[in-house]
């Protein structure tokens, strides 16, 4: 029996495609479509010359393939306003949704946060919050785990070239979404996000800070140590991910200074805020696959008709 | 220059900008009483929020004595004449306080991008218009443009339902030439009721003289600090700005001896140091530098032993921009990193 999953791919972006490349050489997910609404779109064409289904149609131009195709995950690249009803489409026929817009109707995904435990639950919904806050939201969580943070800032800043126009339309989403999630993942009290679009030529690597303000004086050493274990975790799916400086400890105040350099399969690689935006989405459909394989969940029944 | 009979509206930047200098620690009874002052000396419009803009309070810029909402609520009910503006950064501000302050009385938004990116800015702008706010768009760092690239990035904002134009001076950077160049080009080619804006700062001595090379090329409206206290070597200083306008017979509206008083009695017994150009302020003019980023790099220099001047000039190689305040701290544990001295 093959392993692997089958998914499609909403959205033939920047992400879509970069996801594209990283999935072909994933072991437990297969990609098999890709949906756009251009059919003489450059993301489509790409997608059809590396042998992939496409349809210009959205996303119901896919649901009568579904089935027959055997497509279990869906990852959402387009934005916010749509996502909703793709979701819902998908997750009646038993797709389990892997959200890469700030839409966040399902729970935030951080994978070395979070991911266990929603694979676990099997969440047909899952959000993968915002480029910054996968770069930032484990080093909040890597010091809300040594003591409580009454605060949590993060600042991201991207390369121009990097921002697309979805983020540039949605940039109150960014920040909106990104300060939830770095209190319900990042265990904050309180969370704030804010982002840096910089045109220098050449483009910057994607950096964040992030700073975190602790009840009463930070363990030092027991905050440096979960630091630098959850940097070796986010490693694991971004090899790119770096702690340039920090953690720095100023009274109550601890500062983590972090770069993030993509992998370069689809874009080049100072567009860390797309890798680690890929690469954590496919990082947790991977998770569902794997738990789906040991047996320790069982995918969605198929909810058509057809089926029954 | 004949700017005589030339119309001009200035816009006061001390209680927003000057927050800057004051580490956002303006108490709210200093707010009122500068405002007050203003208003009486004919100040048309008076800006008022953290240094940042709305929703600037943070660990990065640093946490206000008070918030947007108690200063703006504490200055608007006092104002007889004068309007009230608040500034909104997208990517640090949202639209729910641009509401905020549209609920509390501001008659003007100037929503902010870096001088290539406006497109960051349609749904702040686009909002501000549908809630017929007087509504600008704010092009912040324009020497990092060319020209041509500033007149495209204001048609954009003007698309999305801007009124009036900034070309924003925000390092000091420019001179003269450079400010005719681009507000002419801007007045030539947008909309002719679209009004056109400059804000100047002092890092090369230069405010006074880039703001009326910009009158004199087409800009209605003026940015200036009262006693020129603003972000680095402070902003065009207004008492000094009317009285060249008094001399030039420009249509400005204010009364030059209560702008005066108002600056040497009430502005600089506030300053907790002096607002003039220094090595540093003046580094951040001659490298191109974020005005704002001035007290953190003294900061970095005494805690981390490197230069401000050597972390200025630093970041400018690094093509920084506006908000950036976190590369000054990650910058200087580099560099004192590299020098062995950490």
């Amino acid at each position: 029996m093959n392993k692997k999953l089958k998914a499609v791919i909403i959205g033939p972006g920047n992400i879509g495609t970069d996801l594209l490349m990283k999935m072909k050489r994933s072991e437990w997910i297969e990609p098999v479509w890709m949906v756009g609404i251009d059919s003489a779109s450059d993301g489509l064409t790409r997608a059809r010359e590396m042998g992939i289904k496409t349809t210009a149609e959205g996303v119901d131009g896919l649901l009568p393939h579904i089935i027959e195709d055997d497509i279990r995950i869906a990852f959402d690249a387009t934005s916010a306003y749509v996502h909703a009803e793709n979701s819902r489409k998908l997750n009646e026929l038993g797709v389990i949704m892997i959200d890469l817009t700030p839409a966040a109707i399902g729970p935030f995904c951080v994978p070395p946060v979070n991911l266990v435990q929603h694979a676990k639950e099997l969440e047909m919904n899952v959000n993968m919050v915002t480029c910054g806050g996968q770069a930032t939201i484990p080093m909040v969580a890597a010091v809300s785990s040594v003591q409580p943070v009454e605060y949590g800032e993060i600042i991201a800043t991207v390369s121009s070239k990097s921002a697309g126009p979805g983020t540039r339309k949605n940039i109150d989403e960014f920040t909106r979404t990104t300060a939830s999630a770095v209190e319900k993942v990042g265990g904050a009290e309180k969370g704030k996000a804010i982002i840096i679009i910089n045109p220098a030529e050449p483009p910057l690597l994607m950096r964040d800070t992030v700073h975190c303000l602790t009840k009463g004086q930070p363990d030092q050493a027991a905050i440096t140590a979960s630091v630098l274990a959850m940097v070796k975790e986010v490693q694991k799916y971004v090899p790119g991910y770096r702690l340039v400086n920090g953690p720095v400890f100023d009274g109550n105040r601890v500062s983590m200074f972090m770069e993030v350099e993509g992998l370069g399969d689809y874009l080049p690689k100072y567009s860390g805020n797309l890798d680690i935006m890929t690469a954590a989405g496919l990082r947790t459909a991977e998770m569902f696959a794997e738990e789906a394989n040991n047996g320790n969940i069982t995918l969605p029944a198929r909810g058509s008709v057809e089926e029954i | 220059m004949n700017i005589k009979g030339k119309k001009v509206v200035l816009h006061d930047m001390s209680l927003r900008d000057g927050m800057h200098a004051k580490r956002h620690q303006i108490s709210l009874d200093q707010m009122v009483a500068v405002a007050t002052g203003l208003d009486e000396a004919g100040m048309p419009l008076i800006e008022v929020t953290h240094g940042d803009g709305l929703g600037g309070t943070s660990v990065n810029y640093g946490f206000p004595a008070h918030s947007d909402e108690e200063y703006l609520s504490a200055v608007i009910p006092k104002m007889k004449n004068a309007k009230v503006s608040a500034l909104l950064l997208p990517g640090i501000g949202t639209v729910d306080h641009l509401r905020m302050a549209k609920d509390l009385g501001v008659n003007t938004i100037r929503v902010a991008a870096h001088c290539t990116e406006a497109d960051v800015t349609e749904q702040h702008i686009g909002l501000a218009a549908k809630l017929e706010m007087d509504t600008v768009g704010f092009l912040m760092m324009s020497h990092m443009a060319t020209p041509e690239k500033i007149v495209e990035q204001a048609r954009l904002m003007e698309s999305y339902g801007a009124n009036c134009i900034y070309c924003t001076d925000s390092a000091g950077y420019m001179l003269p030439d450079e400010v005719t160049e681009k507000i002419g080009l801007l007045r030539a080619e947008l909309n002719p009721n679209t009004e056109i804006g400059f804000h100047g700062h002092h890092n090369m001595g230069m405010a006074v003289a880039n703001s009326l090379a910009a009158i004199d090329a087409g800009a209605i409206r003026i940015d200036g600090s009262v006693a020129g206290l603003g972000a680095g070597a402070g902003n065009t200083p207004l008492e000094v700005l009317v009285a060249t306008l008094v001399r030039l017979e420009a249509d400005h509206g204010i009364d030059l001896y209560k702008i005066m008083d108002v600056a040497e009695d009430l502005v600089v017994p506030m300053m907790d140091q002096p607002i003039r150009v220094d090595r540093d302020a003046l580094t951040l003019g001659y490298a191109g530098v974020y005005s704002s980023f001035l007290l953190f790099a003294k900061r970095a220099e005494a805690k981390y032993g490197i230069q401000a001047r050597d972390i200025l000039v630093e970041l400018g190689h690094r093509g920084t921009v506006g908000g950036q305040e976190d590369m000054i701290e990650d910058l200087a544990l580099t560099m004192a990193k590299e020098k062995g001295l950490i």
